[in-house]
Parts: structure tokens; sequence; C-alpha cells
């Protein structure tokens, strides 16, 4: 009878948060962001650019308020100050002078500095804070609706991309001779993850994006063996991770996008110590030249 | 490109001069490479043979003379550029050559993929297509390059430094495999460092900001020629040979 009441229970806590159109729209979302953000991520873990997914959310903080100061839709906005960001970043990356990261940094503390400045103004309404923490759980149905379109795109044309990204990650100088134009494969991969930024940051706000984009590709960078299951472990990871943070939302009564960013850092922290466990218990793979 | 070469001639290069901005970094470089000729490009670090390899594949612009390419012309880059740890297949690297042959928005197809199986069963690696890249032998990785190069249907190869790495018996597999692509036509022009691996190749284009020599190993493997080449970066062997063995300057390579 115990055994039957805390089935009952359990299953009650399982069940609850989704008899809620507010989580069973969370949760959506959540499939979303672990789509778009699992397979992007994994390009900008493997290509190094996971500084670059943690500058441009902040990067589009001006475009973010400056909608929010004009009246207008926060994608549209977010969208505007995306683009514009990764432009300049794509043309500062350009000036020989300068490396990448340094590029990124010199363009995302300007504009976020920017962003800061316009918050500050008399006339910025208030809820500017939902910027920088995200309200997954005030997303509406036209928000999800704007978040599917914008995983659509993601997803087709990380498929269409994907030979270029394999042979640029792989051999960035062989890539170029083998017929990619690495500028252009270089500044679609920014704009994919300014475009994912953007269905993140309405969930999840300004802060957490990158936790939940870099997070998971990194588990699959330590488990992953192949290019493709990597992708699909990271989707699943995001996916997984972003549940757990939603039942740990609401049955703690925390932050729902501190949750999700906190569950998926803490399961890529045991992915981590699992993974140094496999290291020590496997003995060291041995290649012997003179091949088969 | 101008000028009648023969039927068998795959490449042919006529007084060219080439190099980086406004400087020539090569210059005086004439030679003829038929199909199934094993040419070995010897010069110091920073002699010219990267130069003259972008100058054959057209990156860089010929300043003076003629490049007559009959053929289509693939580099194999040295395995050590590649990402070891991007888990990427052995069958994956190789349809990378399938992507300037189609359009950019259409994925390998199955001919690209039976293509880069064949260009693996070619260099012996058939068995080894779902292998992770990094999970291979250094000689098993320098093929797959080579397969990356023939699934492009080059047969010109541009083989920049295929041996730095490898043991002597993984050494000797390589050798084993140029020797079948230049039975098969294909023409191969190998920058070493190694004087004694040139021994049994076709020809040797000495190369020290312009061309020092060209010909057969008999003729170009002198002391007086290879000293003009590598300058005071030439280490002698005595007991090795012709008394000339290995090159000193490089921190490459593998010694016999």
């Amino acid at each position: 009878m115990l055994d039957a009441v805390t089935v009952a229970s359990v299953a009650d806590a399982l069940v609850d948060p989704w008899r809620s159109g507010i989580m069973q729209r969370a949760a959506l979302e959540v499939l979303l962001l672990g789509i778009a953000g699992g397979l992007l991520g994994c390009w900008v873990v493997w290509g190094g650019l996971s500084f670059s997914a943690e500058a441009l959310p902040h990067a589009m903080f001006p475009g973010l308020v400056g909608a929010a100061l004009l009246g207008m839709p926060l994608v549209l906005g977010g969208a505007v100050g995306l683009i514009v960001a990764a432009l300049l970043i794509a043309a500062a990356s350009r000036i020989q002078t300068l490396d990448r990261d340094t590029a990124i940094s010199v363009v995302f503390t300007s504009l976020f500095g920017l962003g800061v400045l316009l918050a500050l103004s008399p006339d910025t309404p208030a809820g500017v804070s939902e910027l920088l923490f995200g309200d997954i759980l005030g997303l509406t149905s036209g928000d999800l609706i704007v978040a599917a379109v914008l995983t659509v795109v993601v997803v087709a044309a990380l498929v269409v991309l994907h030979p270029r990204l394999l042979a640029v990650t792989f051999d960035r100088e062989a890539a170029r001779v083998l017929g990619v134009r690495l500028g252009s494969t270089d500044t679609l991969l920014i704009v994919l993850i300014a475009i994912t930024t953007l269905i993140c940051v309405q969930a999840l706000g300004n802060l957490f994006v990158a936790a939940v984009l870099v997070a998971p590709a990194a588990v699959a960078r330590l488990w992953g063996r192949r290019v493709v299951p990597s992708m699909l472990l990271a989707v699943a990871v995001a996916v997984l991770s972003g549940i757990a943070g939603l039942y740990l939302s609401f049955h703690a009564n925390v932050a729902t996008g501190a949750s999700i960013a906190g569950v998926t850092v803490i399961v890529y922290l045991l992915a981590v110590a699992a993974a140094r466990v496999r290291d020590r218990v496997r003995r060291p793979k041995c290649v012997v030249e003179g091949e088969a | 490109m101008s000028g009648t070469v023969h039927p068998e001639l795959l490449l042919r290069l006529d007084g060219v001069a080439t190099g980086y901005g406004e400087s020539l970094t090569l210059r005086d470089v004439t030679f003829d490479a038929p199909a199934g000729s094993q040419i070995a490009v010897l010069g110091p670090n920073g002699g010219g043979k990267t130069t003259l390899f972008r100058a054959i594949l057209g990156e860089l612009p010929t300043r003076v003379g003629t490049i007559t390419r009959n053929a289509e012309v693939a580099i194999v880059p040295q395995t050590e550029r590649s990402r070891l740890d991007f888990p990427v297949s052995a069958l994956d690297v190789v349809l990378m050559g399938t992507i300037a042959g189609r359009p950019w928005w259409r994925p390998a197809s199955r001919a690209d993929r039976d293509a880069a199986r064949d260009a693996l069963r070619s260099v012996g690696l058939e068995d080894r297509a779902e292998i992770a890249f990094g999970a291979l032998s250094g000689g098993q990785r320098q093929r797959v390059l080579v397969a990356r190069a023939l699934v492009r249907r080059a047969r010109v190869l541009l083989l920049d430094e295929p041996y730095t790495g490898l043991d002597t018996a993984s050494a000797k597999r390589l050798d084993g495999l140029f020797n079948e692509l230049a039975a098969s036509g294909h023409t191969l022009l190998i920058a070493t460092h190694d004087v004694a691996q040139c021994q049994p190749w076709d020809a040797v284009l000495c190369l020290n900001g312009r061309q020092i020599a060209y010909g057969p190993p008999s003729e170009t493997l002198t002391p007086e020629v290879l000293e003009a080449t590598y300058g005071g970066g030439l280490l002698r062997l005595d007991g090795a040979g012709d008394g000339l063995a290995v090159i000193a300057d490089h921190h490459h390579g593998h010694s016999h």
C-alpha cells in the first residue's frame, strides 16, 4: 500500500507540471532549444567558437533594449542587434592585426556598453531584466511558432553546410584548396549562432544562452565517437537537461532559466567526471605503425 | 597557358617565377612532369617547395613563364595539420574531396560515396572506412589523404612531406603505394628532406629560391648540387652511399 502511495506521488510529481499550458509551451520551447542549440553547439565547440557563443548574446543586448524602447517585438530588435554584431565581428576578424577573439571582445563589449547606456535611459520600460534572465514561462504560442520556424531554418542550413563545416573544422587550409569558401562559411556559421541565440534568449535570457549552446556539445565532445551521433547526443543532453530544469523550477519554485542552465552545467560536470573514470579504466590505446 | 606538349606530359613549367605580394620568392623553374613519374622536390625550409606547389595549384600568380596543366592537380597536405580530435571517419575525409564537384546545396550522393570507397580501396584502406581518422596510424592517415586527392580524379599529386613522422615500415608501405600510383599513370611531386629516399625516383628538383637543378637522381644528388641547394644545412654522412644521406636543417623527417 505504501509503495502504491509512493508510486502515485512520484507519478503526480512527474505529471503535474504538464497539466498547465504554460509548462507545455515551455517544454516545447526546450525541445526547440535543444535541437537548434545541440546541433549548432557541436560546431561551436569543435570550431573553438565558444567565446563567440558567449559574446553574441551580450552583443545583441542593445538591439533588445532598443526594441523595448521603440515598442517593437523583441525578436526583431534582437535580430537586428545580432546581425549588426555578426557583421561587425566578421569585419573585425578580417583585420590582420587582430585575432578573432580580440575582434569579438572589442565588438561585444562595445555593443554591451551601448545596451547598458540605452537601458539606463529614463524612457526604458520595466522588464528589461527579462532580457537578461529570460522568461520561458511567459512565452506565447506566437513566440513558439517563431522559435519553430527559426529552428527549422537552423537545421536546414546545418544539413546543407554539413560537408563544408566538416572540411573546415578538419583542416581549414586544406578545405580552401578543396573548394570551400572560408569567408562565406564562417559568416554563415556566425549568422546561425546568432539565430540560435535569438531562439534561446527569449526563453533563457541573455546571460544563460552560452550554457545551453556550449555545455551539451561539450558533453558530446567527451563521449561522441562520430560527428552525427555526437550531434544527436548533444540534442539529447540539451533536451533532457532542459526538461529536468523545468521540473526543478516547478517543484523548487526557482527561476526557470537559471534552473535549466544549472542542470545543463551539472550534467556537463558529471560527464567530465565520468569521462575521467572511463579514461582511467581503459588502457591507453596503442597505435602501431606499419599497420595492416 | 601555351605551348604544344606531348600527350603524356601532365605538367610543364617553363621559366616560372612566382611569389607572395610584390616579391618573387621562387624563380627560374623549368621542368616537365610526364605521366607515371615520381619527382622529388628537395630544398631547405623557405626554399620554395610550398611556393612551387601553390603556384602549380594556381593559388599564386605566375609572374614570369608558363605553367601547363594537362590533368587535374591535387595537393596532399601533411597529416599533422589535420584535427585528430575531430570525430570524423576516414570515409568522411575522403568525401571532402567531392565537395568541389557538386553544387553547394547538394549533399554527397551515392555515386560520391561509392567513389570515395573506391579511392579508399585503391590505397588499401577499404576496411578502415568507418574508423575515426584520429585513430588511424600515421601511415594510414597519409593514405586517406591520398585517397581524398584520388577521388577528385587528380592525376598530378603534390605531396607535402608525406614521410613526416612515419617509421620505416610505414614509409615503405607508402613507397609501395606511390609506386602503384605511378604505375597507373599518376605523376607525383614529393616534397622531402630525405636525400636517400629520392634515389629510386625518376627525377629530383632542387630548389633554393630558384631552381638549382632538375634531372635524374644520378645527376642531381651530387655534393655540389646539394650544397648549392642546402648551403650550410647539409649533414655529410661519409659512411652512407655516396656520402650524402640526410639533410640536417629540418626538425621533421624520419631517419634511416
